[in-house]
């Protein structure tokens, strides 16, 4: 009995050093999708001795979609230039095939090549070639990965988008940005104070958000490339909630300069807000659609957290949440037709997806403290934040919730995710 | 620190009612007649200097503000709640005087709430907290131009933890000295 407790303690140890060692963090998917397509993503020519695994980075992709499967093929020897043994991979059950190889240049970049195989027809879908400096072999693996997508869904591909997140450490918060997958974070923004509400720009190059370290919210819209900043809301009292209109050009925002919080549009450059509503209760959290002609918010004025919209022009608002007292967080997906949220149910904070077009909610998570919900740019999943067994952590999850990925992260608590826009 | 750039500055402008007079040589006195050199002041000093101007130094006063700064600041809430509760007016009622009396004193009343519940919307009821206590100061006649209501939202909790005691501490609005 000691023996075995030993003995699993040790592979244990040895499991956590393997992996905490590993430059790649591990991305637990869970869950099995509806109808997930079978693929078999074999190890490229050369990726042994490459500082990353591509293979490994496009399949973990794929399978974090929701829409894909792995299928095993441990052994096999391919590159982009053999041609398959189709019947042998149709009898191992994929669809399609990915092989590919990386090899070093003479001038000590990468060649990366790639090819997409139709397994059940037996045909050449294409394929893509990337030289690159050996940190954006990371950057070329999600190409891959979103080609693959993209060829066999039809959707557009994530996977070389980036996310923003904010970590609280023992004695500082930071904001980071990484790759959709949780990886290759880098701080924007290092504070003794929080930071609360990123929120990309449409153009992907800047972030707004709310900083307390001049010991009241204001916010900040942050150029990511220089690090250069612009305070556009120190109004009087606080100043929350960025929101970028699509096109880029203004921020709704929440201010309580008139004495409670309220709804105002203002240019993303700073200047003269102005007034979106007019209610004697909580107005916050404004998110507009991809469209830019209806903006979602929060709002108390029924006397409990619901949330509204209300045409982002002005106009009169309607309510569209109705069940249970405590619903925030909306965020509309891009084609308009779900709309994400956060509910307390007995209790307990869950996330929520509502049928715009039915009403109809459900719940999609077994966790019960999630914040934040963010949609990818093509409307596949939610990137949400929650604490598994009490540690603060980043989720994704498709639509109906079956398939979900937990992902890697600075360490400490981590929390305020959101969903940066396509690569242009 | 912050004083004493007040006060010099307040001197400066009274100085120049007369004649000029170059910042670093002016001698920074309290009443008891130890001058204070440009380092840290340890009592809040003041001089008038120049011509014709004298600023009075209250050493009363001084202490008072000492005394307001180590003062109970502190409001509590009920959840999910912004009314002051009765036992809290001696509080506002006291800081409140002061205020009035200092004109120049710039107050934030910085409102939080427990951790429950979503960050943004917690901003916003943390802020109905701060404005709740503005307002009890203006009833008052405290003038609004000295008060700034902020709030924290659940994003400084006075105590960690998650227990019932540790929320209660949490749902706050804090007087804070600018």
């Amino acid at each position: 009995m000691i023996k075995q407790l030993l003995q699993s303690l040790v592979v244990g140890l040895a499991w956590w050093l393997g992996a905490t060692a590993s430059a790649q963090f591990r991305v637990e998917v869970s869950g099995v999708g509806l109808t997930q397509l079978p693929i078999a993503v074999t190890a490229f020519r050369g990726d042994e001795a490459a500082p990353q695994k591509m293979a490994a980075i496009v399949l973990s992709d794929l399978e974090r979609s929701g829409q894909f499967r792995g299928v095993d093929q441990a052994g096999s020897v391919l590159d982009e230039t053999i041609r398959p043994e189709f019947s042998a991979w149709r009898q191992k059950g994929a669809d399609s095939l990915v092989a590919g190889s990386i090899s070093r240049l003479a001038d000590g970049r990468f060649d990366v090549r790639m090819r997409l195989w139709d397994v059940v027809r037996g045909q050449d879908l294409g394929g893509q070639s990337f030289a690159v400096q050996g940190d954006d072999l990371r950057l070329v693996a999600h190409r891959l990965a979103d080609f693959v997508y993209e060829k066999l869904t039809g959707d557009k591909g994530v996977f070389s988008t980036r996310i923003a997140y904010v970590t609280r450490g023992s004695k500082n918060f930071n904001l980071w940005i990484a790759d959709a997958d949780g990886e290759n974070a880098q701080s924007a923004l290092n504070s003794p104070e929080p930071i609360i509400s990123p929120a990309w720009a449409p153009n992907g190059s800047q972030l707004a958000y709310v900083s307390f370290e001049s010991r009241k919210p204001v916010i900040f819209v942050h150029d990511i490339a220089t690090g250069k900043r612009k305070l556009v809301a120190n109004f009087k009292g606080s100043n929350s909630a960025p929101a970028w209109s699509p096109d880029g050009k203004s921020l709704a925002v929440t201010l309580s300069r008139d004495g409670i919080s309220q709804l105002y549009l203002m240019d993303a450059n700073g200047g003269e807000p102005r007034r979106l509503a007019q209610s004697n209760a909580i107005d916050t959290e404004p998110s507009f659609t991809a469209d830019g002609k209806t903006l979602y918010f929060v709002s108390d004025r029924g006397g409990s957290p619901q949330v509204y919209r209300m045409p982002a022009a002005g106009g009169s608002a309607e309510r569209v949440t109705f069940s249970g007292s405590y619903n925030i967080s909306p965020s509309p997906s891009p084609d308009g037709k779900w709309l994400a949220f956060i509910s307390r149910v007995s209790g307990v904070f869950k996330l929520h997806v509502m049928d715009l077009a039915s009403g109809g909610v459900s719940a999609i998570t077994e966790t019960s403290a999630d914040e934040k919900p963010s949609f990818s740019p093509n409307g596949r999943l939610i990137i949400y934040a929650t604490q598994q067994q009490g540690k603060e952590a980043l989720m994704t999850t498709t639509l109906d919730g079956r398939v979900k990925a937990r992902l890697a992260g600075q360490t400490g608590d981590i929390r305020e995710p959101d969903w940066g826009p396509l690569q242009r | 620190m912050r004083k004493f750039v007040l006060m010099v500055s307040a001197s400066v402008l009274l100085a120049a009612c007369g004649s000029a007079v170059k910042l670093d040589n002016v001698p920074v006195e309290d009443k008891a007649g130890t001058p204070v050199s440009t380092g840290a002041p340890a009592v809040a000093p003041t001089s008038g200097v120049g011509q014709g101007a004298v600023a009075a130094v209250d050493l009363g006063k001084a202490s008072q503000d000492s005394a307001m700064q180590s003062a109970n600041r502190l409001v509590y809430f009920d959840y999910d709640s912004f009314v002051i509760r009765p036992e809290f007016q001696s509080v506002i009622e006291a800081h409140g005087r002061f205020i009035k009396a200092n004109k120049s004193r710039k107050v934030a009343i910085e409102g939080h709430t427990d951790e429950r519940g979503g960050r943004e919307y917690n901003l916003a009821l943390g802020q109905k907290r701060a404005e709740a206590v503005k307002r009890a100061l203006s009833v008052q006649g405290v003038d609004e131009s000295q008060i700034e209501a902020v709030s924290f939202g659940k994003e400084k909790p006075a105590v960690a933890g998650s227990s019932e005691a540790a929320m209660e501490k949490n749902r706050r609005a804090e007087i804070a000295y600018r």
